[in-house]
């Protein structure tokens, strides 16, 4: 009896062994890259070739040049800039639209979240040179203006389908209190609804904001200037003098520091942020 | 449910309504609340349906448009039409078959590496334990790192010479001399695939989490009480009820896997026996300045992703069903 209870004992015990290694194990995979960029950045001049895996240098050499780089602190800026100008008009956007997506039924209602499921399989490239021509006809080429354009055909659809996914869980009760007290629709969506869908809003937000960030063919295409770059463009481009002299040290703090916000941000809205992922796609 | 408010309207408009149906003319169009509130929906979704327009549609009927012609990135203006030359070219163009091939192989190998993967971290994700939560927001950050970023990194990591990979293999002892993991074109293909398994995996578990948990949890739990091998719980249950889960997300990624650009062009610099068809594209479209051309092989990449969307829109019909 005793010793039954001691062999399931043992088992669980090392059931949980083995779950926690594997658990290291995957967690291992999914920093190392990140954690050998942090280490790396901190390694000055020919400390980078050095093949330790504990920080044995701590210099901050790279980070002072990277500060001092005019170029990257611009591209930067133009990237947050970017990043929440898409953010916010797709929000607008998209939660005047979701509105009746949810809340009514009319027909063309399905094509309409057809089409925007259809635009979400879109590739990029396909798009390329009409946008091309487009941005060359509102003459915004090289502006913070047609990357934010661009970025819509991105954004808008997933950012439809999980607001349209997330307002259509907000009780009927709480609309027909409203129309019951002579709100118009206009009224119920910003008065009612808004306020409801605060984290919602968070989270879309949040989404359309790191998709902007990220973002790169569109941001390699339509801009010229070094001023006028956003972060994944001016730092694919940034290169040493020859191919054998690529200053892999200033590469990682750059790298560092353009991926720490997001890091951050996944760290403290982690949850929120799988509910928005999941809640836009294939769930059920 | 929405009848109950209509019922209710459509009552208070009888009250005060009959003046309304008398009017003659225009006004009569809107005696009916429902045309009034039909009207309301649509404006609602005009600014909506105007940036859909204006940033997807337009584009891409001029993209569609270019391909029948000789256009040039200088003259976006001054073009003749050439019938469908650009095609034909493009089915002469050995690059263009190098691309495609590319383009699935990354496909076929790296999506189903995903899945195991990410069924994988889903489970571990699944299971109740202490520090959850920062396993999640740990298997979440390839997803966050920007893709240009995770090229960079990668490329560090993987460089012949000073790379970490290789002198960590050399240490183990699985290799003697140092692997040329870029310079290779085979072993190029073979880089992109493991930084691309490594940067999408995470979201790919997401959705098949999402999937886990909207299964019957009681299953799980009478299985284990019964103590039967997870093994077996996983392939008799888990499994056949997450098919179409799966399959949903096999073809999301598929779909996405298709389009790669980024790391395409950060791990192959310009290599056209690496490129993919988006980078193939590209290339033509803006650095060989040939419009006409390079939208041709965009619109051929489009015919392949629509024959694939048309799978993808029928299993969501499902969910969209769902939310109507």
């Amino acid at each position: 009896m005793i010793k039954a209870e001691n062999k399931w004992k043992y088992k669980r015990l090392l059931k949980n062994v083995a779950f926690a290694a594997i658990c290291l194990v995957v967690a291992a995979c999914c920093l190392f890259p990140f954690y050998w960029a942090v280490v790396s950045s901190f390694r000055d001049g020919a400390n980078i070739f050095s093949t330790d895996l504990w920080p044995t240098h701590l210099s901050f050499e790279n980070y002072k040049t990277v500060f001092r780089d005019k170029t990257f602190l611009c591209s930067f800026w133009n990237s947050a800039a970017v990043a929440t100008m898409t953010a916010f008009l797709t929000l607008t956007v998209c939660l005047s639209a979701a509105y009746p997506l949810a809340r009514h039924k009319f027909p063309g209602r399905k094509r309409v979240l057809m089409i925007a499921l259809g635009v979400t399989t879109l590739p990029q490239v396909a798009v390329l040179s009409g946008m091309f021509e487009l941005i060359r006809v509102l003459d915004i080429y090289n502006e913070k203006a047609a990357l934010v354009l661009s970025y819509m055909i991105i954004t808008v659809p997933f950012t439809l389908w999980t607001m349209t996914n997330f307002m259509k869980s907000i009780p009927k009760e709480i609309e027909e209190a409203a129309i019951m007290d002579g709100a118009s629709q206009r009224v119920i969506l910003t008065k009612v609804f808004l306020p409801i869908l605060g984290p919602a809003i968070v989270t879309t937000g949040l989404l359309a904001f790191i998709a902007a960030w990220n973002e790169f063919l569109f941001a390699l295409t339509f801009t010229l200037t070094n001023q006028a770059r956003t972060v994944p463009v001016s730092l694919a481009l940034f290169s040493g003098a020859s191919q054998h002299e690529v200053p892999y040290g200033l590469i990682m703090a750059a790298s560092v520091l353009v991926t720490l916000p997001l890091v951050m941000l996944v760290v403290i809205f982690q949850r929120r942020i799988i509910s928005g992922l999941t809640a836009g796609s294939v769930k059920g | 449910m929405k009848n109950v408010v209509c019922l209710k309207e459509e009552g208070m408009q009888s009250q005060n309504g009959g003046k309304l149906i008398e009017m003659p003319g225009g006004f009569g169009r809107f005696r009916s609340e429902k045309k009034r509130r039909n009207l309301s929906n649509w404006l609602f979704l005009a600014p909506c349906l105007f940036a859909l327009a204006l940033c997807a549609g337009w584009p891409l009927l001029k993209t569609i448009y270019f391909s029948f012609t000789d256009a040039a990135l200088d003259s976006l203006n001054d073009f003749q039409f050439i019938g469908i030359d650009n095609f034909v070219n493009l089915a002469r163009d050995q690059d263009w078959w190098i691309a495609v091939k590319n383009t699935l192989v990354i496909t076929v190998v790296a999506v189903p590496l995903e899945t195991i993967f990410g069924m994988i971290i889903a489970l571990i994700l699944h299971k109740n334990f202490k520090g959850r939560g920062w396993m999640r927001a740990i298997v979440l950050i390839p997803w966050t790192i920007p893709t240009i970023v995770s090229a960079r990194m990668w490329l560090w990591m993987l460089n012949d010479v000073y790379g970490i990979v290789n002198e960590l293999l050399i240490r183990v002892g699985i290799i003697d001399s140092p692997i040329p993991w870029i310079a290779s074109n085979t072993l190029s293909v073979v880089s992109i695939i493991l930084v691309d398994v490594w940067k999408t995996t995470p979201y790919m578990a997401l959705l098949l989490l999402a999937g886990l948990q909207s299964l019957p949890q009681d299953c799980f739990e009478a299985a284990e009480v019964d103590s039967i091998p997870f093994r077996k719980i996983f392939m008799k249950i888990i499994l056949p009820l997450m098919k179409p889960t799966i399959i949903v997300a096999m073809i999301f990624r598929i779909l996405d896997t298709f389009k790669i650009f980024d790391l395409v062009y950060i791990l192959s610099s310009g290599n056209s026996a690496t490129a993919t068809m988006s980078v193939f594209a590209r290339k033509h479209l803006v650095d060989y300045a040939d419009v006409g051309f390079g939208s041709a092989a965009a619109t051929a990449l489009l015919f392949f992703i629509a024959f694939l969307s048309i799978f993808y829109i029928s299993f969501n019909r499902k969910k969209l069903n769902k939310l109507s």
